[in-house]
């Protein structure tokens, strides 16, 4: 079967779903001609080595089709192999990772004895979606993500990129709601202040 | 800058997460919600938050809409393969 030969006989979506959920291995090769030319893509973004790339697509479709059962059609499939996906590289990246993880303590906010904020904050003038048009902007994102403290990062991606819930997101990490919740917010708050650095820069 | 009888800085901090969520019971929020009129440094602190989580969202949704990668035959055949061996 080609690529060509898939687009012509590319059956809908509810209907490959189906096929899918009833482990149709046919269905699984259409799943992966049609899907796996995006899905590497965005593994080649956000790996640097091929084979890498290659293994977190391949662990993204073998892992999508064996929880297909938990797909529940609210988003599309693509919407929903592209998280897998996201997940599968970042997975790749946290046992490839060469530099040492900074530490998150410095990225905090810091308070004076009464409470109050030691440091005077700057607001960011442009609207979010002027900044998230640009592709320089989310790069810078993306790396400051990839840059935090593993269990800050699989908590962020978890709950705002792949968006589980907290009670989702603490089964699949093996740790409390509560856990979820301040891992979380000291997440935010170590990316925004390492996003403020270069909204600054973009400032000047 | 808020009085000491009133929420702090700090205590406003902690509460940002569940303020954006809606999870903040009542009470709190409007508490949170006056430390938010008188003092504008946390107002700028919990706007860049917000933007942040926002371009979080945006940064990693936004590949996909890279143009599709040309998939080696061999890599089909290798994702084919490792769904058979599960």
């Amino acid at each position: 079967m080609t690529s060509r030969d898939v687009a012509a006989s590319v059956p809908d979506e509810a209907s490959l779903v189906a096929a899918l959920k009833a482990r149709d291995p046919e269905a699984f090769e259409t799943l992966v001609r049609l899907h796996a030319p995006r899905l590497l893509a965005v593994s080649r973004r956000m790996l640097d080595n091929e084979e890498d790339a290659r293994d977190a697509v391949q662990d993204a479709l073998v892992s999508a089709f064996r929880s297909i059962d938990r797909f529940q059609g609210q988003s599309k499939i693509s919407t929903w192999l592209h998280r897998i996906v996201v997940n599968m590289a970042l997975m790749r990246l946290r046992t490839r990772r060469r530099k040492p993880e900074e530490s998150l303590e410095p990225l905090l906010p810091v308070f004076t004895e009464d409470g109050h904020h030691a440091q005077q904050f700057t607001a960011w003038e442009e609207p979010v979606d002027r900044l998230a048009e640009r592709e320089e902007t989310r790069r810078v994102v993306r790396e400051a993500i990839l840059g935090l403290p593993e269990q800050y990062r699989e908590v962020l991606m978890l709950r705002d990129i792949q968006e589980l819930d907290t009670n989702e997101t603490a089964r699949e990490l093996e740790i409390t709601p509560n856990a979820v919740k301040i891992r979380l917010h000291r997440a935010r708050q170590a990316l925004r202040t390492k996003l403020d650095a270069h909204m600054r820069r973009g400032v000047q | 800058m808020t009085s000491p009888a009133h929420m702090t800085c700090r205590e406003f901090n902690e509460f940002v997460m569940d303020y954006i969520s809606s999870e903040l019971a009542e009470d709190v929020r409007d508490e949170f919600e006056r430390h938010l009129q008188g003092c504008a440094n946390c107002v700028r602190y919990i706007e860049t938050y917000k933007i942040t989580v926002t371009l979080g969202r945006l940064a990693f949704d936004s590949l996909q809409h890279e143009p599709p990668a040309e998939v080696p035959e061999e890599l089909v055949q290798a994702i084919l393969s490792a769904q058979r061996n599960v």
